[in-house]
């Protein structure tokens, strides 16, 4: 009998290799989720239970008291209204600086890619440059022109400064993006008789909204997670989440409520965390939208 | 009267200069096609007629007005792309209707011009479709619509079918021509590379190479009395046959020589005086080579038959160089069989092997 003749799917077969890979797959997932677990058993407990030193034990008299407490009631500092002052400082920063931001590096890519503007290149060489600068070297020199120019300390002085720093990778993101774009589509816009206002609104950003998505997450995370301009610029009536998180932390007195800082933590997590789970699906289907043959 | 007019242009990308001193005139309601290999400037030229690109030297007149200076919108074109370019988030009635809307053309004229280019062009059931939803073909077709509301004096093409599948080539090429008859005073410029497309589009082909232009001229001319080396080598398929050899002076008249094969040249409409003793390239076309019995150069054998329905193919040589014969698609060969020729000074070329000029 010869053996029986390859047709059809071919056999997979789970060899020792392929079972080594998922058991170090799995590991290390566990491994990454162990801290999640401690944060979430740990901010769910009373203090009494904490001080047992199961960290890794369920609670077993679940309540959600540190979590409203630390909203609500947490000291940061003098005062003791909770990490609920941050997170609308945080909101309050975001959404202008996210929306600017990304206006501007549409619009910085949009006349670089397509408008060959002279000395673009140039001019896109030194704002890449500005991307590899460390934050601190411009620290105290912003300091002094924001206080010379009296906006130091202020809602519009911290939204200034994402936005400044958004623009290298807003920009070089959009550029790359128009650049994959067909370059006869704008031709047949400027025969069609648009200006470059007109082209932006009218063909280029109906078709940027993949782009969009990206340039919304990346700046959505990282001015939400921002801790060194919101503590420098941004001044105490607006400090950000992150720097009140740091002062609930850090300003306990007595015993430290572990499971308060915890929640709090949590919290500040939220955002990002929330953000990444919507935009899964939107990811996919910015991909997607950007396939379509022009 | 001309209606476009390049004169004495010169387009250069960073010092880099493309084309220096290019001349063309074109007149009302021809149509023109710019044929040549990728990168020979064709594009770039149509891209300067656009206003597309700015030139560095020289002026572009359309319609008896300057428009050197001029934006695309206000140059009186309309243009169609290869990739189509239909702006995505539109439907085929905004894409067509985009242009007017930004001329703030009233609202009932644009629908007038759209309803009206729909017809022509056999769209108006696509009218509240998205570009992703169409075929190829109909793309196109709701580019050249987009084009034709614009009710433009000058149609630019740029290799408009070249992303389109064989079939619909054919198809669309036919349109176009009924297109250009149907609009009648409309001029077309049209660039491509393809040869057919010019052949049967063209009412006068501007052969270009490196930049140049090599030959103006009907496709009758430019087939038949190709300018030199390059244009007959670029323009016909199968290729036109090249074969080297000299000038010789004898008791009738000039004769062509290529080792002992001659063919007298008299009857051949000489463009310059040729002097005998000259190196030279024959040219002649695969159907002019004729398989007779009592033909002048006997002795060829036959190496591939190529059959296309229509007509046959044969490859055959002679040792020294091979050539290729179009015959009736009846007629059978076998390689191997041996073949007699036969030619006339009539229909051969006759080129300069020195500077590949014609003669």
């Amino acid at each position: 009998m010869s053996a029986a003749e390859p047709q059809g799917r071919r056999p997979r077969r789970l060899t020792i290799g392929r079972i080594g890979v998922y058991a170090f797959l799995a590991t290390s997932a566990l491994f990454f989720l162990l801290p999640l677990w401690i944060m979430i058993v740990t901010s769910l407990k009373p203090m009494e239970e904490i001080r047992l030193g199961n960290i890794l034990a369920l609670p077993a008299a679940m309540t959600f008291d540190a979590w409203i407490k630390a909203w609500s009631s947490a000291c940061t500092g003098l005062e003791c209204n909770g990490i609920s002052v941050g997170f609308w400082n945080s909101v309050r920063i975001l959404i202008p600086s996210v929306i600017l931001s990304i206006i501007a590096g549409a619009v910085n890519g949009y006349a670089l890619s397509f408008w060959r503007v002279k000395g673009a290149n140039v001019m896109f060489g030194i704002l890449l440059l500005g991307a590899f600068i460390p934050y601190q070297v411009f620290l105290y020199p912003l300091v002094r022109i924001f206080s010379l120019t009296g906006v130091y300390n202020s809602l519009l002085c911290i939204v200034l400064v994402h936005v400044i720093f958004g623009l290298p990778t807003m920009t070089l993101l959009f550029r790359n993006y128009y650049a994959g774009l067909p370059l006869e589509l704008f031709k047949a816009a400027r025969i069609d008789g648009g200006g470059f206002w007109s082209i932006f609104f009218r063909v280029i950003l109906p078709m940027s909204t993949p782009i969009i998505v990206v340039a919304a997450i990346l700046q959505v995370t990282g001015i939400w997670n921002d801790f060194i301009f919101g503590l420098t610029f941004a001044g105490r009536q607006n400090l950000p989440m992150t720097v009140q998180l740091n002062n609930i932390v850090n300003s306990t007195q007595g015993e430290r409520a572990y499971n308060v800082d915890m929640a709090a933590t949590m919290l500040a997590a939220l955002v990002p965390l929330v953000v990444y789970f919507v935009s899964g699906r939107w990811f996919v289907r910015g991909i997607a939208a950007g396939a379509v043959k022009g | 009267m001309s209606t476009v007019s390049v004169r004495d242009v010169s387009v250069a990308f960073e010092a880099v200069h493309v084309f220096d001193g290019l001349s063309l005139d074109i007149q009302e309601g021809e149509f023109i096609v710019l044929l040549g290999p990728s990168g020979c400037g064709k594009s770039t030229l149509l891209n300067a007629i656009a206003g597309l690109l700015d030139v560095a030297e020289g002026q572009i007149w359309i319609n008896g007005k300057n428009v050197t200076w001029e934006e695309p919108k206000d140059r009186g074109i309309a243009m169609v792309f290869q990739s189509y370019a239909l702006y995505p988030r539109m439907s085929v009635r905004e894409n067509m209707s985009f242009g007017l809307k930004m001329a703030k053309t009233p609202k009932p004229e644009i629908e007038k011009r759209v309803a009206r280019a729909a017809e022509l062009l056999q769209i108006t059931p696509l009218l509240n479709r998205r570009p992703d939803q169409l075929s190829g073909g109909q793309r196109q077709r709701v580019a050249i619509g987009r084009a034709l509301v614009r009710d433009a004096a000058v149609f630019l093409f740029d290799e408009p079918l070249s992303n389109l599948d064989a079939k619909l080539r054919n198809e669309l090429r036919v349109e176009i021509k009924r297109l250009h008859a149907r609009l009648g005073k409309t001029t077309m410029v049209y660039v491509t590379h393809d040869q057919i497309e010019a052949m049967t589009l063209a009412d006068r082909i501007v052969v270009m190479k490196e930049q140049k232009i090599q030959q103006i001229g009907t496709p009758d001319e430019i087939y038949h009395r190709p300018a030199n080396l390059f244009v007959a080598g670029f323009v016909g398929s199968p290729q036109m046959n090249f074969i080297k050899g000299r000038l010789e002076n004898t008791g009738e008249g000039l004769s062509f020589l290529a080792g002992d094969r001659r063919l007298s040249l008299a009857g051949y409409p000489f463009a310059t005086t040729p002097s005998a003793g000259q190196e030279v390239v024959l040219g002649v076309r695969p159907e002019h080579l004729e398989i007779a019995g009592n033909g002048i150069w006997p002795g060829f054998k036959v190496d591939i038959v190529e059959p296309m329905g229509a007509d046959t193919v044969i490859w055959c040589s002679d040792g020294g160089g091979s050539v290729q014969v179009r015959t009736s698609g009846s007629r059978k060969a076998a390689p191997g069989e041996n073949l007699t020729l036969h030619l006339t000074s009539t229909e051969v070329s006759l080129f300069s092997a020195e500077s590949g000029e014609r003669l």
